[in-house]
């Protein structure tokens, strides 16, 4: 557990991903208000060792995770699958081909 | 090679036409049903909130309408943190709904209607049943390189789990995997009889995700955090990535989406079994 970072980043972390989602508003949201409750209630006031702070911290940066990760997966998901079928022309310039136009010259004029 | 092949396909020539016309028509039925287009549905309602019912349990509104389960009954969640937590998914959807992007809101709706119709022995049954195919019960002879790294990686949380349960588990490089003595069984089987029929939701999602009982036990025990507990199960595909490199579109993708439902899983246990410690916490401020 001492590998986690400190409740100040994981919070700022959460708000940073709230206000992705719900943009300028966010602090007029639930959530908002409800992340910033429970990191002031859980504030260290001494050295002494607390299991329910560790606890919190534990959900606080499993639900950091879960944002950040729900958002790039969707950024993933729109980049690369979200589109259905790829038309030939793009599939030939994914590999940097392009495919050939149509011929001019002998037997095409009219 | 190639020949035994197309000795192969010739001989079943038929049956292998048939079959793959059969997937493939298949597939497209599959898609038509489930696919990212057709599951995604028009955001219908402006704002979202959460309001306290009867009993105390927690609802979620979508405008003035109450959400509901797919079943059709009434969404109710046991604590303000997880109705919160699904509200803001909800809030999450831009223009469309996308349902495979709210972990929290299928979790509860699982737990609600419980579609399969299980009784928590049957649940735990199936929780255990991974334990005989743990991922990191299994180790591989060569390449040097990554026996190192399972051992390394992986034994400690195997040596973690030995001592907080006191069992027996082991790891072997034999296809049949380490021999699981009953009493092991028995421990885990009496442990998880202790969590409630939404905790073994949850629990039963992160272990069919990280396909490993130990590593999803060391993350709902806090042992571990969901990356490292992700990074843990994905370990053969890391050591890979490192020799071949890594692609976005596959390896990327699958770890983010690997993460988003590992995180929500343990949230959905810690959520929704740990309602009365967070209560009198509230209280005594």
């Amino acid at each position: 557990m001492a590998s986690l970072s400190s409740p100040l980043r994981v919070c700022r972390g959460i708000l940073k991903e709230l206000r992705a989602i719900q943009g300028q508003s966010y602090k007029q949201s639930l959530a908002y208000n409800y992340v910033i409750d429970q990191f002031r209630k859980n504030k260290v006031t001494g050295e002494r060792y607390c299991r329910a702070q560790q606890e919190a911290h534990h959900a606080s940066l499993t639900y950091l995770c879960l944002l950040a990760s729900t958002r790039n997966h969707l950024a993933l998901h729109n980049l690369y699958h979200g589109k259905g079928e790829r038309s030939p022309e793009e599939v030939a310039g994914l590999v940097g081909l392009r495919v050939p136009t149509q011929p001019g010259g002998k037997g095409w004029e009219k | 090679m190639f020949r035994g092949i197309a000795r192969l396909q010739s001989h079943f020539g038929g049956f292998i036409s048939h079959s793959k016309v059969c997937s493939r028509h298949q597939q497209y039925r599959g898609a038509l049903k489930y696919s990212t287009a057709s599951t995604e549905r028009k955001r219908f309602y402006q704002d979202v909130s959460i309001s306290q019912g009867e009993g105390g349990l927690f609802e979620v509104n979508l405008d003035k309408r109450k959400l509901k389960t797919p079943n059709g009954q009434l969404f109710t969640v046991p604590n303000e943190a997880l109705a919160i937590a699904v509200a803001t998914e909800w809030e999450a959807q831009k223009d469309t709904i996308k349902f495979y992007t709210m972990h929290l809101t299928t979790l509860c709706n699982t737990a609600l209607d419980n579609p399969t119709q299980r009784n928590k022995d049957q649940m735990i049954s199936a929780a255990l049943k991974f334990l005989e195919t743990d991922t990191i019960c299994y180790r591989v002879d060569e390449p040097p390189g990554l026996v190192e790294l399972q051992k390394n990686e992986w034994d400690p949380v195997l040596h973690w789990i030995e001592d907080r349960y006191n069992v027996t588990i082991g790891s072997s490089s034999s296809i049949l995997g380490p021999e699981i003595p009953e009493e092991t069984n028995d421990t885990f089987r009496q442990h998880l009889s202790s969590y409630t029929l939404w905790s073994l939701t949850g629990l039963e999602f992160v272990i069919s995700q990280l396909k490993s009982l130990v590593l999803s036990l060391a993350l709902i025990d806090r042992h571990l955090s969901v990356d490292q507990a992700v990074l843990l199960s994905r370990l053969e595909e890391e050591y890979q990535i490192q020799h071949w490199g890594n692609v976005e579109w596959a390896h990327d993708y699958d770890m983010y989406e690997l993460r988003a439902r590992a995180a929500a899983g343990a949230l959905f246990v810690h959520l929704s079994s740990e309602s009365s410690t967070v209560k009198r916490k509230l209280m005594q401020d």
